[in-house]
């Protein structure tokens, strides 16, 4: 997992704007605002506006069972992520939706398409997610098909 | 379950699911009395006296998917290995108050974790809770709140990772200061 990190932190490096984390150490609220401020005027603002439908929505199934297998080190990586890599997204987090076994679960939802749902969520596997379906459209292995379409509700 | 922070995430969600629109996550740890109590409240729906009686049974869940919930029996267990206990109080309208206690130099304890990573998470995807974090040791205490941040900052959610790794780090570096050691 170690050798991974630092293969993104080298990709990472690549990336022009971005911001190098000052080694100031924060410890009030004070501090935290004068950070915020600094980052911001090094920062090209990118605007956020909240309007769900043209962000990318990833969702991480955290109860019981995802927690568990380590959902939180991968909501982390997702909310990272996203942002250095530009992608405007907003991650939050679900409950269980019963695929314990498959845990940890990651349901995303690009804009304009329907929920897709991706079982066994490494880190490796985030990374890719996030290479391959959410900057592509291309579908990767591991997807938990949707169960709750049934002939009779396709007509 | 490894670190006694993810159980603490782990039960936020059933205050979460409680409609809470408070959460408070108290910790109180001193080496002098040897004990660790967590405390989780939230000032959700509550929940009726018989569900109270049975409810760290695991094969008793609230939840429609499946017949067995696990976060509460699991937290118990967690504590009843270290000589401790978990309690809750809870009423209908009332709120729930979750309090865990441990003995705090008992080899079967579980580390405390990365709780201020587990604060950050809860408070990026749950902007409309507000989350009170307080940490209480023989060396003194830290009190963190969302909303307190929030004004001050000027902001109202926290979905920038920047900032929420300033966070983190902030009630990280605090935490050390009044002596908490186990964070990893």
């Amino acid at each position: 997992m170690n050798n991974f990190n630092e293969n993104i932190c080298t990709e990472i490096s690549n990336v022009p704007n971005l911001i190098i984390r000052s080694m100031s150490q924060i410890k009030s609220l004070a501090d935290l605002k004068k950070k915020r401020e600094e980052i911001k005027t090094g920062l090209d603002l990118r605007v956020k506006a909240i309007d769900p439908e043209n962000h990318v929505q990833v969702k991480v199934a955290m109860a019981t069972c995802g927690i568990a297998s380590g959902a939180k080190p991968i909501m982390e990586f997702f909310v990272e992520q996203l942002d250095r890599r530009n992608i405007p997204g907003i991650v939050t987090q679900t409950g269980c939706m019963g695929y314990c076994f498959a845990e940890p679960t990651v349901e995303i939802k690009l804009p304009g398409k329907d929920p897709v749902v991706f079982g066994y969520v490494d880190l490796k596997r985030a990374d890719l997610i996030i290479e391959k379906y959410i900057k592509e459209g291309e579908l990767i292995d591991g997807i938990i098909p949707v169960n709750y379409e049934t002939i009779d509700s396709k007509e | 379950m490894l670190t006694l922070a993810l159980n603490i995430l782990d039960i936020v969600q059933n205050s979460i699911r409680a409609k809470a629109s408070e959460i408070s996550v108290d910790i109180i740890e001193s080496k002098k009395t040897d004990l660790l109590e967590i405390g989780v409240g939230d000032n959700g729906k509550g929940m009726p006296e018989e569900l109270l009686s049975k409810v760290t049974d695991p094969f008793v869940t609230t939840r429609t998917t499946r017949k067995i919930g696990m976060g509460l029996p699991l937290f118990k267990y967690q504590a009843n290995l270290a000589g401790g206990d978990l309690s809750i109080e809870s009423g209908e309208g009332k709120g729930t108050r979750v309090k865990v206690t441990f003995i705090l130099g008992h080899v079967d304890r579980q580390p405390l974790g990365d709780i201020a990573g587990v604060m950050t998470i809860l408070m990026s995807a749950n902007p409309e809770i507000s989350f009170l974090y307080s940490h209480k040791t023989d060396n003194g205490d830290y009190r963190f709140s969302s909303v307190e941040t929030k004004e001050y900052l000027g902001i109202k959610n926290f979905n920038d990772s920047h900032l929420l790794m300033d966070i983190k780090e902030m009630i990280n570096e605090n935490l050390k200061d009044i002596g908490v050691s186990d964070l990893n």
